[in-house]
């Protein structure tokens, strides 16, 4: 069993990463994207627990380290391999 | 006034922070290391700047858990002197002594130059023998050190008196484009200050300005 994390950037808080990417992508001419934001994505592997508790660990692993509770928000999936 | 500097894996300003004490202010002074937890013996703690962990993940964000940070957190809310440079600020926002966030720079570029900045809150240990406006050259050296905060933290930090140091005004005064050119603020207590420019690298005249000794004057109380 595998979570797959997504941590990206609250609304309203500045992600100068995203809008270097985004300028980036309009000066080689790829029109049409209103924003980028930036994010990180982070599996996690499992081994004989149930999805409830993966789902369990996978939440106490971003409030407590994965993610910044002042800027960021996160997202999760648990999937079987 | 005996200081404890910490040292975590990837301390990289930790003997310059401790040549300052020992050498140059001639203060009694030891490293701590990250995997201690006993900082009684110490009057003040240090957190240097430097690349814990490599800022894995985020900058200060695996430190914060390491085992000194307990000792350090109940000595801090017990009103113990402890000062952040840099990666240790960053380190004292994600163990939630201070408050904010620490961006990426504004133009994504790792920082290294000289900056100058201005004494705002003279109401602490740090800036007691300063007055306010009074303006300290120094360097910084960081990538994500563009200070962010909420509007009420922000509203909270200028009320309260809490913002020690600004980037002096000016687009080049400010270059890692932090929110009200907020750079080191204070905890509400007024013990904890965390601040970006490295005061320890300005601290005798043959390192191209001796600004930074004041802060540490301040704290141990000479002129």
């Amino acid at each position: 069993m595998k979570a797959k994390i997504y941590i990206s950037y609250k609304e309203g808080i500045l992600d100068p990463q995203g809008k270097t990417v985004s300028h980036a992508l309009d000066a080689i001419g790829i029109k049409k994207i209103n924003s980028v934001r930036m994010g990180k994505y982070i599996e996690m592997e499992f081994n004989g627990i149930s999805k409830d508790k993966a789902s369990e660990i996978t939440d106490e692993s971003c409030r407590k380290l994965l993610a910044n509770p002042n800027t960021e928000t996160y997202t999760f999936e648990i999937v079987e391999n | 006034m005996h200081f404890g500097v910490i040292v975590f894996p990837g301390s990289n300003c930790d003997h310059d922070a401790y040549h300052v004490f020992r050498h140059i202010l001639d203060v009694p002074v030891g490293f701590v290391w990250h995997r201690e937890s006993d900082l009684k013996k110490y009057d003040a703690i240090l957190i240097p700047g430097g690349f814990s962990y490599g800022d894995y993940l985020r900058t200060g964000a695996i430190a914060r858990f390491s085992p000194i940070m307990e000792s350090i957190i109940k000595e801090a809310n017990a009103g113990k002197p402890v000062f952040g440079i840099c990666n240790g600020f960053q380190i004292l926002i994600e163990s939630g002594l201070l408050p904010g966030a620490l961006i990426v720079n504004q133009d994504v570029r790792f920082l290294s130059q000289n900056v100058t900045i201005e004494v705002d809150s003279t109401n602490s240990i740090y800036t007691r023998s300063m007055k306010k406006g009074h303006r300290l050259t120094m360097p910084i050296a960081h990538k994500q050190g563009n200070f962010i905060a909420d509007e009420d933290t922000l509203k909270i930090l200028q009320n309260e008196d809490r913002i020690a140091f600004r980037y002096s005004k000016g687009r080049k005064g400010n270059p890692n484009g932090s929110t009200d050119r907020i750079a080191g603020i204070l905890n509400k207590k007024r013990n904890v200050l965390g601040m970006m420019p490295h005061p320890e690298r300005a601290a005798e005249s043959i390192l191209g300005s001796d600004d930074g000794i004041d802060i540490f004057k301040s704290i141990i109380g000479v002129s």
